[in-house]
C-alpha cells in the first residue's frame, strides 16, 4: 500500500481508505436486460437459493452471497454477468439511447460494451474496439453469451482509429474506459501494485491522452464522452482530461451519481486543472465498499 | 469485373458479406439468402419472420451466419458483427446455442421441454435417453421452466431416442 501514501493529502478518511483497500471484494453481477428483466433475474436467483442484495444506486447491480457465481442458472442463461459494482458506473453516466452510434474504444473483455448495448435495448450500434486480439476473444465470448446483436467488434489502436469502414463519420457517444495502472482494483487483485512506479504512470498517461483526444475527434458536436479509469493517480485522471480540454473542442459537464464520491481535483503536485474538473467523480473503496474509480463526462463543442 | 458477369464470387473468410435478399440475387457461390434463413427459422421452429424485421444477416467464414441489429456497408472487414446464429453449407443447418438462448422464446415448434435434472445434464453437455419426444428428429431447442416461464437452454440433436447436447465446451456448466 506504500504507493498510496502520496494520496494522503487528497483523500478524506485516509486510514479508512487504506483499511478498505485491504479487505477483499465480494461478488457482484449486473443483470443483462437483453435477456431477462431485473424481476425475472431476481426470481431465478431465488429459485437457485442464492442470497443477494440489490445496489441502491442501480437495481441492475446485484451483490451475490456465493463463492461460485458462474454456477447458477442466471449465469448459464446470460441473465447476469459478473461485473464489479463500480465498473457498471461509466455506461450509466454515458446514458446511451436506443438507436444511437456508440464507441467503446477500449472494450475488452466486454462488460461495459454489453451494458451499453443493454441500456440501448440492443438497438443501434455499439462499436466495441480493443487493440489486443487475445482479449477480443473474451469480448466476443461475452457478447454472444449475453445475446448482444448490436455490437460490432474491431481490433485497432484507438489513438488513430479510422471510421472509414462504416457508413457514418462520427459517433453520438463514446466511452473511454482507458487502460490504466489499476490501483483501484487492489481489493480484487492484491498484485495490482506490483509494477507500480511513477514512470509507469507517465507512460500510461501518454497513451490515455492519445485515446481521449481521438475519442473527442470521433464524436459529433454535442455528443458526449465518458472518460473513466480504475485508478486514483491524478496524472491518469484529471491531467488527461485537462489535456483534452487544452487540445480539443470539448468541455467537462456535470452528471448525477447515486454513489458516494469525492469531486475531481483542481490541483495536483503543483499543476492546476480547470475548475470544471470538480464535476468529475472520484469513487474510493471506503465510500461504498467497492473498488476505486474515476469518472468524468465531456461534451464535444463547436 | 471479369468478362463473364454470371461467374459467382467465392466467399471471403476475412470479411463480412451481407446475405442477398433472395436466392435470385445471390452473387457469392453457396451463400444462403436472407429469405432462406428466415424461412428456415419459421419452418423448423415456427419463429415468426417479423422477429427479424430489425436485423440483417451476414456471412463470414464458410457458412457461418451472423445476425446484426441494423445496417452496415458490405463487405465489411471487422472482427465481429452482432452474433453468430446459424451454420449453413452443411446438409442440416444448425443454429447456435447463444442465438437460441436469445430468440428461442419465439419458437413454437421443435422445442423439447426438459425436467430440472435433464436441464442440468443438458447444460453440462451430457447426452441423454429421452423417449417421450414424438416430433421431428434433428436439431431441437431444449428448454426448461425458469421463474415460471419457458426458457431456452440451447440446441440439442435428437436421434434414435437420444438428445445430444450441442452446448459448446466453454458454455457448459455444472449447476
Amino acid at each position: 500500500m506504500e504507493p498510496f501514501e502520496r494520496y494522503r493529502p487528497i483523500i478524506d478518511g485516509f486510514d479508512a481508505f487504506l483499511e478498505a483497500c485491504e479487505r477483499p471484494l465480494g461478488n457482484a453481477v449486473r443483470v443483462n436486460t437483453i435477456k431477462a428483466s431485473v424481476e425475472r433475474a431476481i426470481a431465478t436467483l431465488e429459485e437457485d437459493s442464492v442470497a443477494y442484495e440489490q445496489a441502491d444506486w442501480n437495481p441492475r447491480v446485484v451483490r451475490l452471497e456465493t463463492d461460485s457465481p458462474g454456477s447458477t442458472w442466471t449465469s448459464f442463461h446470460g441473465f447476469t454477468h459478473g461485473q464489479e459494482e463500480v465498473s457498471a458506473v461509466p455506461p450509466v453516466v454515458l446514458d446511451p439511447q436506443p438507436g444511437e452510434r456508440v464507441w467503446d474504444c477500449c472494450a475488452a473483455p466486454g462488460g461495459k460494451a454489453t451494458q451499453l448495448a443493454a441500456l440501448m435495448d440492443d438497438r443501434g450500434t455499439v462499436v466495441a474496439n480493443d487493440n489486443n486480439l487475445g482479449r477480443i476473444s473474451a469480448l466476443r465470448f461475452n457478447a454472444e453469451r449475453l445475446g448482444a446483436t448490436s455490437l460490432a467488434v474491431t481490433n485497432d489502436d484507438a489513438r488513430n482509429y479510422s471510421l472509414k469502414r462504416f457508413s457514418f463519420d462520427a459517433f453520438d457517444r463514446t466511452l473511454v474506459d482507458a487502460p490504466c495502472s489499476c490501483e483501484g482494483t487492489i481489493r480484487k487483485n492484491p498484485d495490482a501494485l506490483e509494477n507500480w512506479s511513477e514512470g509507469h504512470i507517465d507512460t500510461i498517461a501518454g497513451i490515455q491522452k492519445g485515446i481521449l483526444r481521438r475519442a473527442v475527434q470521433a464524436t459529433r458536436e454535442g455528443g458526449q464522452i465518458v472518460y473513466s479509469t480504475c485508478t486514483f493517480a491524478p496524472e491518469e485522471n484529471e491531467a488527461v482530461v485537462q489535456h483534452a480540454l487544452e487540445t480539443e473542442s470539448c468541455e467537462v459537464v456535470d452528471f448525477d451519481l447515486g454513489l458516494e464520491h469525492a469531486p475531481g481535483l483542481t490541483e495536483w503536485d503543483g499543476e492546476r486543472f480547470d475548475d470544471s474538473l470538480e464535476q468529475a467523480a472520484r469513487i474510493y473503496p471506503h465510500h461504498n465498499d467497492t473498488g476505486g474509480f474515476f469518472v468524468a463526462k465531456l461534451e464535444v463543442t463547436a | 469485373m471479369g468478362d463473364s458477369d454470371d461467374s459467382l464470387e467465392q466467399n471471403d473468410g476475412q470479411r463480412f458479406g451481407r446475405l442477398p435478399e433472395t436466392p435470385a440475387e445471390r452473387t457469392v457461390e453457396g451463400r444462403a439468402s436472407r429469405e432462406e434463413v428466415v424461412d428456415y427459422f419459421e419452418d423448423r421452429f415456427a419463429i415468426p419472420p417479423e422477429t427479424f424485421d430489425e436485423h440483417t444477416f451476414w456471412e463470414k467464414g464458410a457458412g457461418k451466419i451472423w445476425i446484426y441489429a441494423g445496417d452496415a456497408p458490405t463487405p465489411l472487414e471487422i472482427e465481429a458483427i452482432g452474433m453468430t446464429c446459424l451454420r449453413t453449407r452443411q446438409e442440416h443447418w444448425k443454429p447456435t446455442t447463444d442465438f437460441v438462448q436469445r430468440v428461442g422464446h419465439h419458437a413454437e415448434a421443435c422445442v423439447i421441454d426438459l425436467e430440472r435434472e435433464e436441464a442440468t445434464a443438458f447444460a453440462a453437455g451430457e447426452d441423454q435417453e429421452i423417449e417421450r419426444w414424438e416430433g421431428d428428429w434433428g436439431y431441437l431447442i431444449a428448454a426448461h421452466t425458469v421463474a415460471g416461464e419457458r426458457e431456452p437452454l440451447g440446441i440439442g440433436l435428437y436421434v434414435h431416442g437420444e438428445l445430444r447436447s450441442m452446448v459448446p465446451k466453454g458454455r457448459q456448466r455444472d449447476l
